[in-house]
């Protein structure tokens, strides 16, 4: 090593000199062996993520724009622009800009577009992302805080959505913003006092605007993206998870490196995403503000809904009864207790979120599993998983479906009320029918996989064999194929176990019945030994009974 | 078909046909590469190219389609013009060429480098192993270091040092937090007055004009506003109160009414009126069904019967909309007698208090 | 048994399930809407001639439900004083005579002919005062000032026409029908008569300029074309969300699906 800390390299090309140059200075040769050749798995349901972040890329792009035409105040103006309905009607800044924007901007119309549309597609991703890592158990040990980071993610995203959708000041978003105030003044003892700091004093105020825009365009984006690096910093820490396969174990990453194939994919697909959205924008209309009107406390419209992500919590606040079976809204210890608006928040939205971001730990005190999983479980391969998850997507998509029984109402022609008894029935029941379904699913489906190992594809070659009988010839799986369908686990139910002092606590029993329940139904993966008796089954004339049926473990 | 994976057995159903076998396939390992038709033909490595190239001039193009719809269509006049509708068709044209031309330059690029990688770049799978986040070493490394820091810095040591750090650790941060008490003000008191008072008329809403009885037929619906309203400004609280005073004027036929006792006189004859807002979380309903004499709040389908002192029927409203009481001035036009008997809107956790006290009020 | 587990596996199987399942939720939704029931209703000069060819057309068509009086029975509503205005437009869109009791009247075809209407209106009309047919100036809508318009129609209208006319829901099957596409003079006669379950918006309440002006909002809503591109029905949000979950990710899956696979 020499002492004075310079190399005597010298480049040979110019783009070779100020590679050096840079080098010298921040180590980029570092990053690049580091980065330069790094495995990441080339999978398609991986690509969600991407999406997701790209669309955040084209939101602050987008946005930027917008924050330069955009005007976050309501003083009352007289808008004299060139939206003939609107002329010479009074109404706040915010909405008068937002009318320029879309009128008066060229290409304004566009990007707000986009931005909307951008905005859908990022919440969208993630959701899909989040169920991409559930569904495949991607989030187990190491991966859980990153687990939580995403889910974190989704929320500030939320947060992120509704601000924006609130900026314009036009009477669907008003009247969002009015749901927020009834809201917050649900919640016992010091609702009252959120909701008029909240909103500068009494709704809906003159300061609201201007405080959801500081949040929307500052403090939102900066925790979003302190909270994407977070995330991306532990994807590279933890390396890509991959799906079982030939060649692929706990202990590798078998993929692309990402110069040059996997960054000029995911590079391309960034642009390819912004064409998704720029396509949209330019052929479908997103949140015509012009004909809400400006924010007034006084009218509403048929069809108020917020945008997809706030749909279940919007849902949860319609299909819970105010008076049925009783008021679910009384005087108790000297203040009124709104359950009507306070439950469906806390026990419906908030219990189908809260179980969302603690899942990886309650899986693993169930199943004692904590072991480091690199390796995706295909959903089949972990049948109780799957059918939660299910359960969870039928809960939240009732709620999300509820928010919008109105239009569900007038597009089938069936009556409001039924389609809210429906959606009750559908949020209590739902997600029990749709995990006992699901869970045979995957098991009938490992069933299958079962099958297609020991006895091959079926060819439609049908032959005679000498003694007269027909049979269907079978072709065996190749060793890549069928290392896919048996490299799985299934494990058996953990009894419950005693603690130190030897005893068996409610805790413990609890958890040895969820894990009976979660394992007692399962398909085990095919051996060589059970594959050596198929194929000896196949040509001997008769079925011996040892090595045929099931086994009780 | 052999039934070799049926499970049998009536409770649970384990699906093996092998006791205990704790043998399991070895991994093959990487399947082999199988060669592309661009690996092994210069021709279709070379028609590869030539599309790649070929997105790229699309994405050029798409450029030059914005600039065609920002620079070469000319949107002038007034929008949702009902004499004329050409300005609309050509700012849908523009909003159209503008956003295909992006689509078009972001397709082309991003096609363009995909279809690259695909088709030219190595397609040969590559293994890398993974190594533990932390490694055994490192961590007694680490936890020695951080011993000799607490150590160092002497803060176990030192109890009442440390303990006096955290205590100013903990307030410091929370004088920012007092800050934010000025947000807004912290009288909830507010919520229980509107601007209905003794002898306010009520005004049709947007005109502002006073309603006479007998203009409200039967079936009628009218949305109104207290008169004194037109003397504040949005800067003095005109939004506010109109959030809270904005009222439903309906006439049902008398004989239809289920008046309890007090309201006897609220309403004139048979022309009843409502608070507007929603006391689920303060929508206005404004749906009225005049045959049905359903009131429903398009948000979360609160429905309220107007006949009967508009109780709720349906939905997730917890409580009655709250009765203006009504009576005729000397000049035939609607008044209000009083102020609500009850604060309007959702309930919040002093409501039960502001009731009794405006009881006690009037 | 084994001849079904068989054929499960025809590439027609999954066919067969669709139609199944298909007719399984159709059957459902035959259920659903069955459940849901009833009422309906609502001078110039018309010649005598006209109020007696009219009054034959009532009993021929509407005295078995409002009775050959058009006092009204349990079936439909006294026709006494409703104007010739709510004939007009019950008869004129297709509403009445109503195919069969509902919770509201359908709009169908028109049964009758413009002269069968405005005799029908005449005979009506001689039966009481009521709402008469709109005059001209007030349906013109070059006369009409959309701002004005848009403000009433907000405050009045929109909570269950929605923001852009294009209808939403009521209490029990019952539903705000769209704008878009009625005539001027419907959309009038609506307003000064609240057929159905509308509230009444009389003269004093709207006056006749209003009521042009609310027309020359919806109309220009009409006439113009949708700036941002396809409006999605202008239903708002749930369209939308609907939009980005169907075909937004069917091409995201699209692309990822093409990108993440081997050339061949």
């Amino acid at each position: 090593m020499s002492t004075s800390m310079q190399s005597d390299y010298k480049a040979k090309t110019a783009s070779g000199r100020i590679a050096h140059y840079v080098d010298q200075r921040v180590g980029a040769s570092g990053v690049i062996k580091e980065f330069g050749r790094k495995i990441f798995p080339d999978h398609w349901s991986f690509m969600f993520g991407e999406v997701a972040l790209y669309s955040l890329v084209i939101l602050i792009i987008s946005g930027t724009f917008l924050t330069f035409f955009f005007n976050p105040t309501m003083t009352s103006v007289t808008y004299d622009g060139s939206y003939v309905p609107m002329k010479g009607t009074h109404m706040s800044g915010a909405y008068a800009s937002t009318l320029d924007i879309s009128f008066d901007v060229r290409g304004g119309l566009l990007i707000r577009q986009i931005h909307h549309w951008a905005a859908l597609m990022f919440m969208m991703a993630m959701s899909v992302h989040m169920l991409r890592v559930f569904f495949t158990g991607a989030f187990r040990r190491p991966r859980e805080l990153n687990w939580v980071v995403g889910a974190t993610l989704l929320i500030v995203g939320i947060l992120a959505g509704f601000t924006g959708y609130s900026l314009p000041d036009d009477v669907l978003s008003g009247n969002g913003l009015r749901i927020i105030d009834g809201i917050f003044k649900a919640i016992p003892l010091v609702g009252t006092y959120l909701s008029l700091f909240f909103f500068g004093g009494e709704f809906p105020g003159t300061a609201v605007i201007g405080r959801l825009y500081t949040l929307h365009i500052m403090i939102i984006p900066a925790l979003l993206l302190l909270l994407v690096a977070i995330h991306m910093f532990m994807v590279v820490l933890h390396k890509h998870t991959q799906y079982p396969g030939p060649g692929r174990t706990e202990n590798n990453v078998v993929g692309f490196p990402v110069g040059p194939v996997y960054a000029a994919k995911a590079g391309g697909f960034f642009f390819i995403v912004f064409g998704i959205i720029a396509f949209l924008g330019a052929t479908f209309t997103i949140n015509a503000i012009w004909n809400y009107g400006p924010y007034d406390p006084s009218p509403v419209q048929a069809g108020t809904q917020p945008d997809w992500y706030v749909g279940f919590g919007d849902g949860a606040l319609r299909l819970w009864p105010g008076v049925w079976p009783w008021p679910w809204e009384f005087e108790f210890l000297g203040g009124t207790w709104v359950l009507s608006v306070l439950l469906p928040f806390a026990l419906m939205a908030g219990s189908v979120m809260m179980a969302m971001v603690f899942w990886p730990w309650i899986e693993r005190w169930v199943t004692k599993d904590d072991r480091v999983h690199n390796i995706l479980d295909r959903p089949r391969n972990a049948p109780f998983r799957t059918g939660v998850g299910v359960a969870g997507i039928i809960g939240y998509s009732a709620l999300m479906i509820a928010a919008s029984s109105d239009l569900i109402a007038t597009h089938f022609h069936v009556s409001l009320n039924d389609v809210a008894y429906w959606l009750r029935f559908t949020f209590v029941f739902g997600p029990l029918i749709g995990f006992l379904i699901t869970q045979r699913i995957c098991l009938a489906l490992q069933r299958k996989d079962r099958e297609l190992v020991l006895h091959g594809i079926e060819t439609g070659q049908v032959v005679q064999l000498p003694h007269g009988e027909f049979i269907e010839v079978h072709k065996p799986l190749d060793e890549y194929r069928r290392y896919k369908l048996v490299s799985f686990e299934s494990p058996a139910p953990i009894p419950a176990q005693p603690n130190k002092k030897g005893k068996i606590g409610l805790m413990e029993k609890t958890r040895a019945g969820l894990s009976k329940i979660w394992f007692e139904d399962r398909v085990i993966a095919v051996t060589p030994a059970e594959l050596e008796a198929a194929h000896h089954d196949h040509h001997g004339p008769a079925i011996d009974k040892k090595q045929k049926g099931s086994l009780e473990q | 078909m052999g039934n070799h994976s049926d499970g049998a057995s009536e409770k649970t159903a384990v699906v093996t046909s092998q006791e205990a076998s704790q043998e399991k396939f070895p991994n093959p390992g990487l399947p082999p590469h199988a060669p592309r038709l661009t690996d092994v033909d210069p021709k279709q490595a070379k028609k590869a190219e030539r599309q790649v190239i070929l997105l790229f001039v699309i994405s050029m193009l798409g450029s030059l389609l914005f600039w065609f719809g920002y620079f070469g269509i000319e949107v002038s006049g007034n929008f949702y013009d009902v004499m004329n509708p050409e300005a609309n068709n050509m700012l849908r044209l523009q909003n159209l060429l503008l956003g295909l031309g992006i689509a078009f330059a972001m397709f082309g690029i991003g096609i363009g480098i995909v279809h690259w990688a695909r088709s030219l770049m190595p397609d040969h799978e590559m293994v890398e192993e993974r190594h533990a986040v932390t490694s055994e070493e490192d961590r007694a490394e680490a936890q020695e270091i951080m011993e000799t820091i607490i150590e160092e810095s002497g803060i176990k040591r030192r109890p009442l040092l440390r303990n006096t750090l955290i205590g100013s650790v903990i307030l410091a941060p929370l004088t920012f937090v007092t800050l934010f008490r000025d947000l807004g003000p912290a009288d909830p008191s507010v919520l229980k007055y509107t601007l209905w008072d003794e002898g306010v008329r009520l005004v049709r809403d947007p005109s502002g004009t006073p309603i006479k009885a007998a203009d409200v037929t039967m079936g009628s619906a009218f949305h109104v506003l207290p008169e004194n309203l037109a003397t504040l400004t949005h800067e003095n609280g005109y939004m506010e109160e109109k959030a809270k005073a904005v009222v439903l004027l309906m006439r049902l036929d008398p004989s239809e009414l289920n008046v309890s006792e007090g309201r006897e006189d609220w309403n004139v004859d048979g022309i009843i009126a409502y608070s507007k807002v929603c006391t689920h979380v303060g929508c206005p309903i404004a749906l009225y069904e005049q045959r049905t004499h359903h009131l429903l709040c398009p948000c979360h389908q609160s429905t309220f019967d107007a006949a009967n002192e508009c109780k709720v029927v349906f939905g997730p409203a917890g409580h009655a909309l709250p009765q203006l009481p009504i009576a005729v001035d000397s000049e035939g036009y609607l008044v209000a007698q009083s102020d609500f008997r009850e604060p309007v809107g959702p309930g919040y956790w002093e409501r039960a208090q502001h009731i009794k006290e405006m009881a006690g009020e009037a | 048994m084994k001849a079904l587990s068989q054929k499960r596996r025809h590439p027609l199987a999954v066919l067969v399930l669709l139609a199944l399942a298909l007719l399984l939720s159709g059957g459902l939704y035959a259920v659903a809407t069955a459940t849901n029931e009833a009422k309906a209703a609502t001078s110039t000069s018309y010649s005598a001639e006209d109020i007696a060819e009219g009054q034959k057309l009532f009993l021929a068509n509407c005295a078995t439900c409002h009775g050959v009086d058009a006092e009204g029975t349990t079936d439909g509503t006294s026709l006494i004083g409703v104007g010739a205005a709510a004939v007009d437009f019950q008869v004129g869109t297709g509403r009445m005579p109503m195919q069969m009791q509902g919770v509201q009247a359908q709009i169908k075809p028109g049964q009758f002919n413009d002269e069968q209407i405005m005799q029908l209106s005449a005979y009506v009309a001689s039966l009481g005062a009521g709402p008469t047919i709109p005059e001209e100036q007030y349906l013109d809508v070059s006369q009409g000032d959309a701002a004005n318009g848009a403000k009433v129609f907000l405050a009045n209208c929109a909570m269950c026409h929605n923001a852009a006319g294009v209808g939403g829901a009521l209490t029990r099957g019952k539903y705000a029908p769209t704008l878009m596409g009625v005539s001027e003079k419907h959309i009038y006669e609506a307003m000064e008569t609240g057929p159905q379950n509308m509230p009444v918006f009389n003269d004093a309440n709207i006056t006749p300029e209003e009521k042009r002006d609310v027309i020359t909002y919806l109309k220009s809503q009409e006439v113009n074309t949708s700036v941002g591109g396809f409006k999605l029905g202008s239903l708002g949000p749930v369209s939308e969300g609907l939009l980005i979950w169907t075909l937004g990710l069917v091409i995201v899956i699209g692309f990822t699906l093409w990108l993440t696979s081997r050339a061949a």
